[in-house]
């Protein structure tokens, strides 16, 4: 891991349970890191949230995207942009970019490069 | 086009049910289960390792269910399979002339008889759906192509039982938009959640987008509810519904008046397009239950028209 990397591993594990996807989307998951989804679900809750809250695989933990919802909603001072983003259908994982610095590939445009045939944006 | 499609897009009251389980039995087993619901069917469910139990693939089901003459509606999870894996499926099952593929998430291995296993989940639903459309449109996620094309009818899965129950109607939404054209909804014991989702899905529009089937269940007693209440997560089901069933001389007839029931409403919510049959028993609980509630069979339906019975 590089320098860049350990900082941002350093500031974001103990704020949101970073996993170092290296292609953060925490800006528009209500700043709920969708990768600590047991199924690292990053396009919202999937059909096994339990009535109070917990999730299907954990259900001692409350669903990560129902405290993604919730935050979206209420946290004061997200842009109405990061609100809206919590809709923005996310393209799957660049499994390469693990470990690595979601600060440097933001910089970079690398967290924006899609398969080619991902056309989903454009629909 | 698939008849399922064909049906949707001509307003036709649409009926799919999902095929149960091939363990054993090969063909024969198919045909049997076929039997009692095949006349009322646009298509069948090829269902994939359902609760995470590992069955016959759905793409080998969805292949004997097409050579019985049942259109199939292959469905996908994201648990077992890689993205390749799940392209090479969808692009197999077209080969076969399979157009229906049903795009989910999947239950967790925790929630199967082997929690051992290793989860996939390299791909969520949406994005599934996206590649399923990418494919339709004639190119893998990669860019190569696919020619010629292969015509799919996309469909989806939404739980709008299960929290965040608000936002259920927006997930949709995004998985309409990621290409989905029709969303069999999960099992559901609740007809005020189905009737939220369902104005929601009318007020937002998701109802002229995705072709809706509410799923209506066909259990065999009280125990089958009581089993899902406390180990299915997702699904609630009411003390008083448990206990009605209960109260009854007869479950098997008791759980078929609730069927009756749960399918009369969902039939009188505006945006409905059809009805998804999930029976958990061997007899013709799916023909019955169309018959008590006045649906003909699917050449019925084609030949003298059957709309929805409430103007969408």
């Amino acid at each position: 891991m590089g320098v860049v990397a350990g900082v941002e591993a350093a500031v974001k594990r103990p704020l949101f349970g970073c996993r170092m996807c290296g292609q953060c989307v925490l800006h528009s998951t209500g700043m709920t890191c969708p990768m600590t989804c047991p199924k690292t679900l990053r396009n919202g809750p999937c059909g096994g949230v339990r009535a109070d809250g917990g999730c299907e695989v954990k259900p001692e933990m409350r669903c990560v995207w129902l405290k993604g919802y919730d935050r979206s909603q209420r946290l004061p001072l997200l842009p109405q942009a990061w609100r809206d983003g919590f809709n923005h259908l996310h393209p799957p994982v660049d499994n390469r970019l693990q470990g690595s610095s979601a600060w440097l590939n933001l910089a970079t445009k690398r967290d924006r490069e899609r398969p080619a045939g991902w056309t989903a944006d454009e629909r | 086009m698939s008849r399922l499609a064909d049906s949707l897009a001509a307003g036709r009251f649409a009926v799919t049910a999902e095929m149960p389980t091939i363990d054993g039995g090969g063909l024969d087993e198919v045909r049997l289960q076929l039997e009692p619901m095949r006349a009322y069917l646009d298509a069948a469910n090829a269902t994939d390792n359902t609760a995470a139990h590992a069955h016959a693939s759905p793409l080998a089901v969805a292949i004997a269910l097409r050579n019985e003459g049942v259109e199939p509606i292959m469905q996908l999870v994201c648990r077992d399979r890689n993205r390749l894996a799940l392209e090479a499926d969808i692009v197999g099952a077209s080969m076969h002339g399979i157009e229906n593929v049903c795009c989910l998430t999947g239950d967790d291995v925790t929630a199967g008889d082997e929690p051992q296993a290793r989860r996939v989940f390299d791909l969520d639903a949406p994005t599934l759906i996206a590649t399923a459309r990418a494919i339709a449109d004639g190119h893998y996620l990669s860019g190569r192509p696919v020619e010629p094309a292969p015509r799919l009818f996309v469909g989806c899965v939404e739980n709008p039982g299960s929290p965040p129950y608000e936002y259920r109607v927006a997930r949709a939404h995004k998985k309409a938009a990621a290409g989905a054209r029709f969303l069999q909804l999960q099992i559901s014991f609740e007809p005020a959640r189905l009737e939220a989702f369902m104005a929601e899905a009318v007020r937002t529009g998701l109802a002229e987008r995705v072709a809706i089937l509410p799923s209506i269940t066909i259990l065999r007693s009280s125990s089958a509810l009581r089993f899902m209440d406390a180990h299915v997560p997702g699904i609630s089901v009411p003390a008083p519904v448990i206990e009605r069933i209960e109260a009854g001389p007869d479950q098997l007839e008791a759980c078929l008046d609730l069927a009756r029931e749960q399918a009369a409403h969902a039939m009188s919510l505006r945006g409905v397009a059809g009805l998804h049959f999930i029976s958990f028993r061997k007899d013709a609980g799916i023909a019955k239950t169309c018959r008590r509630l006045g649906i003909p069979t699917y050449a019925e339906r084609v030949e003298h028209g059957y709309g929805s019975p409430v103007a969408v």
